[in-house]
């Protein structure tokens, strides 16, 4: 469960300023019908600075910037916790020995979680959908995990796992060459054959050096490694909306680093406008916050399409502008089912004539090839700097040696491979196509995308008010009612309330009416109350 | 020009000391017995190669653990998928039984309270970021391994500060060393969250006495801090005293549950040395604070271990005549390298600590230094390494407070390899007491030497590198 989760912000923050304008205004009218002007307006600012000092004390600490507390542009609590409390912690108790606890970081990630994420996956958890067994338990949606093709995988292990692979037969590749130290960063046989397969994915139309590649336990270390590698403690990114809720805690928890969302829109597809990152770029330098690159997922989570050629090129020339860097998450590279190709950062730095030393992509074998048990990441890299010091930084977390043993071979089973993205990508289309009709016989629209493991549903006419609130009561009924977990947009940031995004490549054909007919129960009454 | 962060530019992760410098020579002029016998021969790392046979013979017999299957059954599709972060069931049950096992079962673990990652480097690094704050400081005895210069400290903005212990009553931990450490790390406007060591010890090879753990546990109840224990030694040990766990001094002192002292003793291990399994990267940490394990399990998202090396391992783990036999075997076979070392070090007229446990002893060469200093240590150090051609690490790069002291392991080659080394190093100390005299000759090849070993030796030294993060 390490790439589904969403931000942990508290979901029923009560907008303070609303709440308080709502006892004032009356008030004012009452004082000063019969007090005059003074008492009028003394009281109300009494009860209105008490209200804020109860709500002070009942919050947990937020940020200390004057941002407005509005649905989507309330960035993770987790992102700036830690700064704050870190900062208060040491200005307050150095020089004190006070009885040993553990750190603001630990205390901030340790704590319950609010997130709906992980509450809806709980819950499935304890009533875990099963056709037969459990016919009336909870359809998991809300998980990017791709079961479509493990079958492929059985037959190639069955196949092609010999003892000489696994080492038992005490040959060349015996166990001693796997059970000892290896290069942090990963053998060099797995990174030649990681390029290739990286590029087969892409359908030939990037190439990638093995000299320029760092292999990690996994994509979630990788942008970490990244994120250290090209910000300080205190810097930020810039990161467009809607995004995958794990950035929240994976960037800013140990780095130090800020997520500044900037809001995409449903007009354009929820592609970023170069004019918005220009804007969150000079409020962030306003406030004094210096952004050090921008992250973008490329095929985007949750939304699932694709960055058009010009807009790749925009980004290219704004970050050369403003000296920042670039990471791109293109994780789910091969899971692509629509006729749009995916153009890759690397396409475009082979054949066009850009800056390449800041730009930085992240892959792995978790969405793509449904390994994400075995811990299979990618940093690959143009700069030289960074690729020697995220290469001193994967020692802390390596891939197993084993696992490497296992990858070789298969990665370079380029027949195998060849054979794998082709069928994933069919299976992914023909569940893509079935769910996505069937959400239309309820009259709900799936955004504009061609990639990914899900679909970015639009169920605005179905929330009770057109508001985060109302998301978040359609989700809970969802949950309860329909019992379908699902991610909602605002776990996203989505700054559009009534989004949610469905994992469909969990479910076998079979129930995906089953999960259609589900939400029609939530939607008939929903249409019919609202 | 792209700035990269202040972390990926400093030098405070020590990858330039000489323990590092003495690694890459090696790696330009590996020795190999057939190809390369005149290379350099690998002393410096702390591997144990002694017992692939027993785990290949394992291996052998029970193809399933490795072929993805449980009783005949496929379960590659459940492994595949497996990324859960609180570690596969089966697995920590068996490791915590292990881990049992080799503390001959006086204390028992929860499985509960063990976080799996991926190796005890990130297990020690996440413990840092659980435990303290930039700029907090964390007391370890000195001579300790090197790589704790850049694991406890890179990314977390820790700070180290030295316990001296000194070759005067065999480098245990006193009183007066904790004190003294401890008054350092005010003075240098330190918040001290706790103290690190590593028993058995790296590089001395010894365990710690019931006395020192004690003493210990007194010292952090008092000052209220955090004790780790990093245990990644403990099935290494082969002879008597025999090994000490801090919970067993925890359980003796009726130090359970309710007193505070319990929760703030965490155990680091790891089955890179015991089990002779470094490229597999399995590593864990142990606490008795729930809010520790919580937030390290969220952490561990940023090195787990493969689902698939989990697996193999709790079978492997689980299969207990096999543990048995193996933990024993280790032990024996450690006890006779070790012994084989000892005795060609005493033919070269070299004496080491008296030592019980790990991968490599602690030699004393103080003798052939040409003067009390680091300087001497390192000058000798550079002899050992390109004119006999063996890579061992200087102490000075274990910030060790006494020129003169080596460490040299001899569990990660084959027998003769190790008798061939024990050969050269005799040749080196006949020839070097026959030239002492030739003054004209070593002072040119010292003023070169110097130069480089100031160089080395600053960074060797490691104090606080000022790079800007606080």
């Amino acid at each position: 469960m390490t790439r589904n989760h969403p931000s942990t912000r508290p979901e029923h923050r009560k907008p303070a300023g609303a709440t308080a304008m709502r006892l004032v205004v009356p008030l004012q009218g009452v004082v000063q019908g019969r007090g005059g002007l003074i008492l009028g307006s003394l009281i109300p600012c009494a009860l209105f600075y008490f209200l804020q000092f109860y709500l002070k004390r009942h919050r947990s600490p937020g940020p200390s910037s004057s941002d407005p507390p509005s649905p989507s542009t309330s960035s993770s609590n987790l992102a700036e916790l830690p700064r704050t409390l870190s900062r208060s912690s040491l200005s307050s108790t150095r020089g004190s020995f006070g009885p040993a606890r553990v750190s603001s970081r630990a205390n901030s990630v340790a704590k319950p979680t609010d997130s709906l994420y992980y509450i809806g996956l709980d819950k499935v958890k304890q009533d875990p959908y099963h056709r037969t067994d459990n016919p009336e338990g909870i359809i998991q949606l809300g998980l990017a995990e791709n079961n479509l093709c493990l079958d492929l995988f059985e037959k190639w292990v069955s196949e092609n796992l010999t003892d000489s692979i696994m080492g038992t037969n005490g040959g060349d590749l015996s166990i001693s060459s796997i059970a000892m130290y290896q290069p942090f960063d990963g053998m060099l046989e797995l990174k030649v054959a990681m390029a290739g397969f990286m590029s087969q994915v892409m359908g030939q139309r990037a190439s990638f050096d093995p000299s320029q590649i760092i292999l990690t336990a996994g994509a979630t270390p990788a942008i970490e490694i990244l994120s250290f590698c090209v910000a300080d403690h205190g810097n930020a990114f810039l990161v467009p909306t809607p995004y995958y809720p794990g950035f929240d805690r994976d960037v800013p928890l140990r780095t130090g680093v800020e997520l500044i969302p900037v809001h995409c829109r449903s007009s354009d597809n929820f592609i970023f406008s170069i004019s918005a990152l220009d804007q969150a770029f000079n409020q962030a330098r306003k406030r004094g916050v210096k952004v050090r690159g921008i992250l973008i997922s490329n095929p985007a989570n949750p939304v699932g399409n694709i960055l058009p050629r010009e807009t790749i090129y925009d980004l290219l020339d704004f970050a050369r502008e403003k000296n920042i860097h670039i990471i791109s998450d293109e994780i789910y590279a091969g899971s692509t089912y629509g006729s749009e190709e995916f153009i890759s950062m690397a396409e475009i730095l082979d054949s066009e004539d850009f800056d390449k030393s800041r730009v930085h992509i992240v892959y792995g074998l978790s969405k793509d090839l449904c390994l994400p048990g075995f811990r299979v990441g990618v940093i690959y890299s143009y700069n030289e700097s960074v690729l020697a010091a995220a290469k001193k930084l994967t020692r802390f977390a390596s891939i197993s040696a084993l696992t490497q043993r296992l990858l070789i071979p298969m990665l370079s089973d380029t027949k195998f491979t060849q054979e794998y993205i082709e069928t994933n990508r069919k299976r992914i289309k023909k569940m893509y196509d079935s769910f996505v009709a069937g959400l239309k016989q309820l009259g709900i629209k799936c955004a504009n995308s061609s990639s990914g493991l899900y679909c970015w549903a639009d169920m605005s006419d179905l929330i009770p008010s057109y508001s985060e609130k109302g998301e978040l009561e359609l989700w809970d009924q969802l949950l309860n009612i329909a019992k379908i977990n699902v991610t909602p947009g605002s776990a996203c940031h989505c700054i559009e309330p009534g989004w949610f995004r469905c994992c469909f490549t969990t479910l076998a054909q079979e129930d995906i009416p089953v999960v259609i007919e589900r939400i029609r129960r939530v939607a008939e009454t929903s249409t019919a109350s609202g | 020009m792209k700035l990269l962060s202040t972390k990926a530019t400093c030098n405070s992760h020590g990858q330039d000391s000489s323990y590092f410098l003495g690694w890459q020579e090696y790696e330009k002029n590996p020795y190999d017995e057939k190809k390369n016998p005149k290379g350099i021969i690998q002393m410096g790392l702390a591997e144990n190669q002694l017992c692939f046979d027993l785990l290949e013979s394992w291996l052998n017999k029970n193809p399933d653990a490795a072929g993805f299957k449980r009783d005949g059954q496929s379960i590659f599709r459940e492994l595949a998928l497996f990324q859960d972060y609180h570690g596969l069931p089966a697995f920590k049950k068996a490791l915590v039984e292990f881990m049992s096992e080799i503390r001959g079962n006086k204390v028992t673990f929860d499985p509960n309270k063990i976080v799996l990652t991926a190796g005890a480097t990130s297990a020690n690094e996440t413990l840092m970021f659980c435990l303290a704050e930039p700029g907090d400081a964390f007391l370890l005895p000195t001579p300790y391994y090197p790589g704790f210069d850049r694991d406890l400290k890179w990314r977390t903005g820790v700070e180290i500060v030295p316990i001296h212990c000194t070759s005067s009553n065999d480098f245990q931990i006193t009183e007066t060393a904790l004190e003294k450490a401890y008054k350092q790390a005010q003075k240098q406007n330190l918040r001290v969250k706790g103290v690190l060591v590593t028993n058995p010890s790296n590089p001395l090879g010894t365990t710690m006495s019931r006395n020192e753990l004690n003493l210990l546990v007194d010292f952090i109840t008092a000052k209220n801090i955090h004790l780790i224990s990093d245990e990644i030694y403990s099935g290494t040990v082969f002879n008597s005293p025999g090994f000490i766990s801090i919970m067993e001094i925890l359980k003796e002192r009726n130090c359970s549950e309710d007193t505070e002292v319990w929760n703030r003793v965490h155990i680091v291990y790891s089955l890179s040395k015991d089990l002779g399994l470094p490229g597999f990267r399995v590593g864990a940490l142990y606490s008795n604070d729930d809010m520790v394990v919580a937030a390290a399990t969220k952490m561990s998202s940023f090195g787990l271990v493969s689902s698939q090396t989990q697996y193999l391992l709790s079978a492997m783990l689980s299969d207990k005549k096999f543990t048995k036999n193996y933990i024993s075997e280790n032990q024996k076979r450690l006890k006779q390298r070790q012994k084989k070392l000892v005795s060609g070090l005493e033919k070269a007229g070299i004496s080491c600590l008296k030592s019980n446990a790990g991968l490599f002893c602690w030699v004393d060469m103080r003798h052939l230094l040409s003067s009390n200093t680091f300087e001497a240590e390192i000058e000798l150090w550079k002899k050992i390494v390109y004119d006999v051609k063996l890579n061992i690490s200087p102490g000075s790069s274990c910030h060790c407070t006494e020129p003169g002291w080596f460490r040299v392991c001899f569990a990660n080659m084959s027998e003769e390899t190790l008798k061939l080394s024990m050969q050269r190093l005799k040749a080196f100390v006949d020839t070097t007491i026959n030239v002492h005299n030739q003054s004209n000759h070593q002072s040119v090849k010292n003023s070169r030497r110097k130069s480089l070993s100031k160089w080395v030796f600053r960074l060797s030294f490691d104090d606080r590198e000022p790079c800007g993060e606080r």
